[in-house]
């Protein structure tokens, strides 16, 4: 955008809030005014009854018992500065470096206000304010409920109970935001160039504050370098300033956010904390869920709840959840605004509905994935009614899926079985931390209110396609060229497309909720197909020929059968729209045609995403080996496009889950505004995507389609705790957070790692004479254990892989040490291997320790691999290290050779 | 000329060539490569000043579009950019990168565009379309 450059164009730089709550005594310009080169110098007094608050863009949907309280943005700030960034005044000059410089001539008198920073703290009584007028900073609270979860609790095996957090990062589109604007006088026209996704709602917008006919104002989105949520916030003080100062001035003003700008008053996503619980049967079927959440608004909502909204909806998944109650606040803060960041709350839905899932999983002692297929909606289940709101306003009704197929596909792709039972045995045993993640999910896409677009043919045959959404790379071009030329029948390189410019095109409204190809697609495939019928009715006319005799052959119109004649599109086209003669009543005029699709509610497109990673303990550092992504996304209308959002979704919510955050301190401080402190992913930090597709076709529109912008990110965060977690199995942690960066990591792992002084480590391989199947029935039994154990006295089976006894020890000194010990095998997948974990208790200390085994054939026999890390504490252990390493050497030995006997006796 | 000036801005505003963009103009996201002397730099830390004297290269050099440079036509074959906004500055970071490893490995390439930031591809298409450019495909 910022590639417009006119002649006589003046530049603009902002004075921002450097405080995230502060009243504003006053603003003193007169410096900057004076400035050489200095134009004009704004504050908001300046602005006269042009100061308003902004819109409330999307009001909130017609839920029962819903309270919100709209407080939204003003031009720029009069009497309080309510987060960092906020702009105060606005500069204009001959060129953007005069205009920084003004920038800190300016004077400002503020008076600092304590910030409203925690969520929790923010909703505690005599917490500062956000919003004076308001009794408290609570925004809007929401209440969703489903059948009745507390019943359903009643009659529960058990229930998963834990808190998540989730928090905040930035959309990080490669080009910062800009708006520039030129006022036409004698034409009387405003033309308006700016990077937002939505330039229909924008001009009407415009035209509504500035007094201006809609026809009088063109706003034009061009291609613009990313746009991922932010980008259909409005109004931004600068989209609502620019467009005046050039009409005020007569010259054409632009803005360029720099970087830094970007960070603070560029709208953000992500902080929200949930208390959630999910209440199972035995075997792992949902009775119910309960999420009570916070949700941070930051300074304003205009916004409406879209986000929240759609994380409670989005926490269904594609599970059979028959009682649901879900509860959240949404809470002012002193921070940046909130609205929709790709994803839009629906990953956060995600990340509590799927961790609670693994908890139950692992509490239950069923298979990650098993848990899941038990509780999909099954294929016939559709059209399956949530029976709550959805953010569109419609009730959450998904319109088709097939999610059991997508899972085992992804598990095949990424060789689930093979992973858990050979390889990470295998691994384990090397001491290396592997772990695998998978994951389901749903999003909401393609929701209404309607697009459109225009069709025509021109009498060169050229056909031009216009519609109103903004495209900022997600090859609208080329899917709705395609849509259109397959109606039409003619080549790709004759369609022309033209979108986000309202001279073009002026009904609409933007690019948003993964929508674009769903809803602006089908509006193009309407008005091809209106252009199509006006074709074959001229055709008709011209050739004399009835309609059902001609047919469409690569742009040209054919009799059946008849090898020659015919005539061209354009051809036709001139003949549509003669000089003489006269247009037949009830036709119109030329090869054109305008057509438009509202869906009445969203299409449900659903994938399952898998991963393997390997974690280094020591340096909390997360390598991502493999990802898999089975997307389904209804009929697809081109691969390649789909496959490049995902590929762009995952990265982003790669950096979402491991590397990105936005560190606010308690002043509302952002601490890392750069891309030197908040990291993006880079080439070498996102891993291969490797895409298979599922066409559940969408019954709601013509083609079929679901959206999938944000599919690529929705999951990220919960495929990745997954992994990480069954990576780090043996310490047992729980990650309950996102993003988790590595040194949070660190410090979960500090927290529950065994102190290394003192520990053993007992490590080797052995060879058995016997098939593997005999050698794993050999090491679960008790009775064989415990006389091949050194030491122990008895041992017995206490539960399904547990095992209890007494055991006896002599070390140095220290001759005959008794431990009561427990052995717990986990992760067994027999032949292959077990973990297990080892504890034991006595007068002279304890031991307690992980031990991982793994079997694989060698030749007639089998080859025994085997880790265990030992920690020893207490009297044992002050013999030193040396001691119990020679010690632990030979009891494994005497052990190992003691079992070989065994099994030779029983075979 | 003003000393201050960027050497971004100077190419950008003072001779029209937009073709480099400007994404964060504190060194990190690349977008903004050009090639000095042959090397790739980033032009927002370069004052225009000190360009004086030296042979800049931007992205209106590579090609055109009718005659795209093959490394142009490999990504668009591998709809290797999006938005397209980074595209720039990996085209001028990859050319003098593929003159010194005319076949690289995956990781090779990787590593060579980690000091650019792409928001829209995951990088998978990206790095696609350098095999695709190579003359002997590596690791395909
Ligand atoms: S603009 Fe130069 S590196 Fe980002
Ligand atoms: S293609 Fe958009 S940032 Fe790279």
């Amino acid at each position: 955008m910022d590639d417009v450059q006119l002649d006589g164009m003046l530049h603009v730089a902002f004075l921002r809030s450097e405080h995230a709550h502060a009243r504003l005594r006053g603003v003193d310009v007169a410096a900057a005014r004076r400035r050489p080169g200095v134009v004009a110098v704004y504050a908001a007094d300046d602005l006269g009854d042009y100061w308003q608050p902004g819109p409330l863009l999307v009001p909130p949907p017609p839920i029962p018992g819903l309270v919100f309280h709209a407080c939204t943005q003003v031009p720029l700030v009069k009497d309080k500065a309510r987060h960092v960034g906020e702009p105060i005044a606005m500069v204009v000059a001959e060129s953007r470096y005069v205009a920084e410089d003004a920038v800190a001539d300016i004077v400002v008198d503020v008076a600092p206000l304590q910030a409203v920073v925690d969520l929790e703290a923010a909703l505690e009584r005599g917490a500062p304010l956000v919003h004076e007028h308001l009794s408290s900073n609570l925004a809007a609270h929401v209440v969703q409920e489903k059948g009745d979860y507390n019943a359903a609790k009643a009659t529960a095996h058990r229930v998963v109970q834990r808190r998540f957090h989730y928090d905040r990062g930035i959309s990080a589109a490669i080009e910062n935001r800009a708006v520039a604007a030129r006022w036409d006088a004698r034409a009387e026209e405003l033309t308006v160039w700016d990077t937002t996704q939505a330039p229909i709602p924008i001009r009407n917008g415009l035209a509504r504050m500035l007094g201006l006919l809609e026809s009088q104002v063109r706003v034009i989105a061009p291609f613009v370098g990313g746009g991922f949520g932010p980008k259909i916030m409005m109004f931004y003080p600068e989209e609502v300033l620019v467009p005046w100062a050039a009409m005020r001035l007569g010259r054409p003003v632009k803005w360029t956010e720099d970087r830094q700008e970007n960070f603070t008053a560029t709208t953000q996503e992500r902080g929200q904390v949930h208390d959630a619980e999910l209440a199972v049967t035995r075997d792992g079927k949902i009775l119910g869920v309960k999420d009570v959440f916070l949700h941070d608004s930051g300074a304003y909502d205009s916004y409406g709840l879209t986000v929240p909204i759609n994380s409670q909806c989005t926490l269904l998944g594609p599970y059979d959840v028959p009682n649901y109650y879900t509860e959240f606040t949404a809470v002012f803060t002193n921070k940046t605004l909130v609205t929709p960041v790709r994803g839009a709350g629906r990953q956060h839905g995600v990340f509590v509905m799927e961790r609670l899932l693994d908890f139950a999983a692992r509490e239950l002692g069923i298979d990650r994935l098993e848990i899941r297929r038990r509780n999909y909606l099954a294929p016939e289940a559709f059209p399956f009614n949530n029976e709550i709101i959805f953010q569109d306003s419609a009730p959450l009704v998904y319109d088709s899926g097939d999610y059991a197929p997508a899972l085992a596909q992804a598990a095949q792709m990424i060789g689930y079985e093979q992973f858990v039972r050979e390889e990470q045995p295998r691994l384990r045993v090397a001491g290396r931390h592997v772990g695998i993640g998978i994951v389901s999910y749903i999003e909401g896409t393609g929701i209404g209110p309607y697009e459109g677009a225009r069709v025509t043919i021109e009498p060169s045959g050229e056909v031009r396609v216009a519609t109103g959404v903004g495209t900022q790379g997600q090859g609208h071009f080329t899917s709705f060229a395609q849509i259109v030329a397959e109606v039409l029948g003619v080549p790709m390189e004759r369609i022309h497309v033209v979108t986000g410019d309202t001279r073009e095109f002026n009904w609409g409204t933007g690019t948003f909720a993964s929508r674009g190809a769903v809803v602006a697609g089908t509006a193009c495939h309407a008005a091809a197909a209106l252009v199509r019928d006006k074709i074959f009715a001229v055709a008709s006319r011209v050739l004399q020929v009835p309609q059902e005799r001609l047919e469409l052959v690569g742009g040209r119109m054919m009799v059946k059968d008849a090898t020659d004649g015919g005539i061209e599109l354009g051809a036709l086209a001139a003949r549509a729209n003669p000089l003489r003669g006269a247009v037949r009543p009830g036709t119109e005029p030329g090869l054109e045609a305008t057509a438009y699709y509202g869906p009445d509610r969203g299409s449900t497109a659903s994938g399952v995403h898998a991963m393997i990673v390997e974690v280094d303990p020591e340096t909390a550092m997360v390598e991502i080996r493999r990802y898999v992504v089975v997307h389904d996304c209804g009929r697809l209308i081109n691969p390649m496009l789909v496959e490049g959002q995902i590929h762009g979704g995952v990265a982003h919510g790669i950096g979402n889950a491991f590397y990105e955050q936005l560190v606010y301190d308690d002043g509302g401080q952002l601490q890392n505004a750069s891309f030197m402190d908040y990291l993006l992913p880079t080439a070498t930090d996102v891993p291969r995507v490797e895409v298979a597709h599922r066409e559940t076709a969408s019954p709601l529109n013509p083609i079929g389609l679901k959206g999938v912008g944000e599919a690529g990110c929705i999951p990220t965060g919960a495929a990745f705790a997954q992994a990480v977690e069954d990576a780090l199995a043996d310490y047992g942690l729980e990650i309950t957070e996102i993003p988790l960066s590595p040194d949070k990591l660190f410090d979960l792992l500090k927290k529950t790692r065994p102190k290394k002084r003192n520990v053993v480590v007992i490590d080797g391989s052995f060879v058995f004479q016997g098939s593997r199947e005999a050698v794993y029935a050999l090491l679960q039994d008790p009775e064989v254990l415990g006389k091949s154990l050194p030491g122990a006295m008895h041992l017995g089976r206490t539960g399904d892989g547990r095992y209890d006894g007494l055991m006896r020890v002599g070390i140095g000194p220290v001759t005959a040490a008794e431990f009561s010990v427990s052995v717990t095998l986990h992760d067994q997948k027999p032949p292959a291997g077990y973990g297990m974990i080892v504890e034991g208790k006595g007068g002279f200390g304890f031991v307690r320790g992980t031990a991982q085994v793994a079997l694989a054939d060698h030749g007639d026999g089998t080859e025994m691999t085997y880790r265990a890390e030992v920690q020893v504490g207490g009297t044992i252990a002050g013999v030193g290290q040396r001691l119990l390493d020679s010690v632990a050497k030979r009891m494994t030995r005497q052990g190992l050779e003691a079992l070989n006997t065994a099994l030779a006796a029983r075979l | 000329m003003e000393p201050r000036l960027l050497l971004s801005d100077f190419l950008r505003q003072d001779l029209g060539l937009t073709g480099t963009h400007v994404g964060c103009e504190h060194g990190v996201c690349g977008a903004c490569t050009v090639l000095l002397d042959g090397e790739a730099v980033r032009s927002c830390l370069i004052l225009a000043v000190q360009a004086d004297g030296h042979e800049v290269a931007t992205v209106e050099g590579l090609g055109s579009v009718e005659d795209l440079h093959p490394l142009q036509a490999a990504f668009r074959q591998a709809h290797a950019l999006q938005c397209g906004f980074c595209t720039p500055g990996i085209l001028m970071t990859l050319v003098p990168f593929l003159d010194e490893h005319p076949n690289p490995a995956e990781s090779e390439i990787r590593e060579a565009l980690s000091g650019n930031l792409c928001r829209c591809t995951g990088y998978q298409n990206i790095v696609d379309a350098v095999k695709l450019s190579t003359p002997v495909p590596a690791g395909w």
